[in-house]
């Protein structure tokens, strides 16, 4: 549905992508992740056609974004990051203009609208001026008009950056709804929105593409290890030691408290395929050490940035 | 032509719905309106001098025209309007591109099925709306003269220095519009349009100045000195031309912006 080849941006001369290449097959939803500045913006607008390419080229259900830019643009839903969108117009007449630029026949029009008001949830504010919207709601009247005309793909910028906690959740919910018979991607620099919402991830790192894989692989090929954060009130030297002698332990960090209250934190990395945390609890309470938490640590999208930057470097 | 309507009519709630058209609307109508009131009283000391005078000189025979009302107090204003479309057309330009830039909706707008020419067109017939209202308006003038000086008031000339003005607007707005594609401040867009109008006006003086063949090339560049046969209720085809002319390159300039965008890899 969506094919990129070997995409590169130049802009005067800071090489903003390169050799950025990926397919995304019909119904699939592809999760666009990477730091701020990675790239993620401009290879979305690339698709988009709104910002052409240096090199490469990007197809949009059989449509080449820049030699049929028009029927190219007709297959696709687009939300920019921050929501662009006429903040003086009411919901109902920015739709309106929407449906009527997306080529929408003026008898089918007032029934798209209202489709794409229910599956977003916004009939409620369909008066209300834009402006006068929460974040969360323009959020939704931007969802609304990328659903207008039917598109087979959905491109989503950044869906939920600014939101409340709330905000995110509902926003999630309607995209995972949203999805199945359109093809979606989404970026984001946060990695647990990917391991919610999406099947697929594909990291982009100063430009380019670093990984590019299912979701639960891509967990557990770079969870080389895993991180268990415990306090308790103990001498760290001795905690180490006493931990030291479990079976699958790889690294032990101890910190004494700064407070002065005798406890120490330790961080400990463990075998992926063990499960250790009961071990340990057992071996802490066996010392008759007072445990105060026990925690076991995702891996983050430092560490995973860290890890596949690493590993490159290896190979 | 669904796409230009589709943003010829969004384009016009955006003009009413923020204070912007009303505010011009009031500026040009209070000063047009000032300005008659001066040129009509005027008109009124005059032909009241006349009188005495005709009276007086009666016994002698011998009488200058009579003063004529069309064209001193229609056309007048109609070359008073010129000079404060000056200032009104950048201030209706000025957001037709820079805001949407601004604002980020342009990267919707361009991402739609649309093709640029249509976004321009669309936006250009709504100014163009914007500002034709305004000159209607001011319409009331003629018909006002056409109560008191039905004998006076020569429609065809008034039609024509019409004409003249709304061509002179037209060309402005195409000026103005291509100042605003190529920044994403207003302000800069409206200052630039005006700038460069203001010189567009004032090479008509260099002939008055020091008349030769500089002073020749420079009217026939001006905005205003093909203003001026209109001003007099002539309508020349020269003139014509070159007014759409003129609006035709900066729209085309304007388009081959807005395209830049696309190609400028």
């Amino acid at each position: 549905m969506i094919v990129a080849e070997k995409l590169k941006k130049v802009f005067s001369r800071v090489v903003a992508i390169e050799d950025v290449s990926f397919e995304v097959a019909e119904g699939e939803i592809l999760g666009f992740l990477g730091p701020n500045g990675a790239g993620k913006t401009t290879t979305m607008r690339i698709l988009t056609g709104y910002t052409p390419p240096t090199s490469g080229r990007a197809v949009i259900a059989g449509f080449d974004v820049r030699e049929a830019s028009l029927q190219a643009r007709q297959q696709i839903g687009y939300l920019p990051e921050n929501t662009p969108l006429y903040r003086e117009m009411d919901v109902l007449s920015y739709l309106g203009f929407a449906a009527q630029v997306k080529g929408i026949p003026p008898g089918d029009r007032a029934r798209k609208m209202r489709e794409a008001m229910e599956e977003t949830g916004i009939q409620d504010v369909a008066q209300r001026t834009i402006n006068k919207l929460s974040k969360g709601y323009k959020q939704r009247v931007g969802l609304a008009q990328a659903l207008l005309g039917d598109p087979k793909v959905l491109i989503l910028d950044e869906p939920t950056v600014g939101l409340d906690p709330n905000q995110i959740r509902e926003i999630r919910e309607l995209i995972k709804n949203m999805a199945g018979k359109r093809t979606v991607i989404l970026s984001t620099h946060i990695l647990p929105e990917v391991s919610m919402i999406c099947e697929r991830v594909m990291i982009i790192h100063e430009g380019r593409l670093v990984a590019s894989d299912a979701v639960g692989h891509l967990k557990s090929r770079l969870a080389r290890s895993r991180t268990i954060q415990l306090t308790l009130a103990a001498p760290a030297a001795e905690v180490n030691d006493a931990l030291a002698e479990l079976r699958g332990i790889q690294k032990i960090e101890c910190k004494e408290s700064d407070e002065g209250d005798g406890r120490c934190r330790i961080r400990v990395e463990t075998d992926p395929e063990m499960e250790l945390s009961p071990d340990i609890v057992n071996r802490v309470v066996g010392k008759g050490w007072k445990l105060y938490e026990i925690q076991s640590l995702e891996p983050t999208l430092e560490d995973i940035f860290v890890d596949i930057i690493a590993g490159e470097k290896e190979v | 032509m669904n796409n230009i309507w589709a943003i010829y009519k969004r384009e016009m709630r955006a003009y009413f719905v923020s204070p912007l058209a009303y505010v011009m609307y009031v500026l040009f109508l209070v000063v047009c309106g000032v300005f008659f009131n001066m040129y009509f009283s005027a008109y009124y000391k005059y032909s009241q001098e006349y009188m005495t005078m005709m009276s007086m000189r009666q016994q002698f025979g011998g009488m200058p025209p009579l003063p004529n009302y069309t064209e001193m107090v229609l056309l007048g204003i109609t070359n008073v309007m010129t000079f404060i479309l000056l200032f009104i057309i950048p201030m209706l330009s000025m957001r037709l591109f820079a805001e949407e830039k601004k604002m980020g909706t342009i990267e919707l707008l361009f991402t739609y099925p649309v093709k640029d020419i249509e976004v321009l067109l669309g936006k250009f017939f709504a100014a163009a709306s914007v500002y034709a209202g305004m000159l209607a308006l001011t319409m009331v003038y003629t018909i006002l003269s056409y109560n008191a000086v039905p004998d006076q008031t020569y429609f065809p000339a008034v039609f024509a220095s019409y004409l003249g003005v709304f061509l002179v607007g037209i060309a402005f707005l195409s000026f103005g519009i291509f100042a605003s594609s190529i920044t994403e401040n207003q302000i800069v867009a409206g200052l630039v349009s005006f700038a460069v109008l203001l010189v567009l006006w004032m090479i008509a003086f260099v002939d008055e100045i020091q008349p030769g063949k500089l002073g020749e090339i420079c009217n026939e560049i001006s905005v205003f000195a093909h203003f001026e046969d209109f001003s007099k209720g002539v309508i020349v085809t020269g003139h014509v031309a070159y007014y759409i002319l003129f609006s035709l390159f900066f729209l085309f300039l304007t388009l081959r912006v807005l395209e830049s965008n696309k190609w400028r890899a």
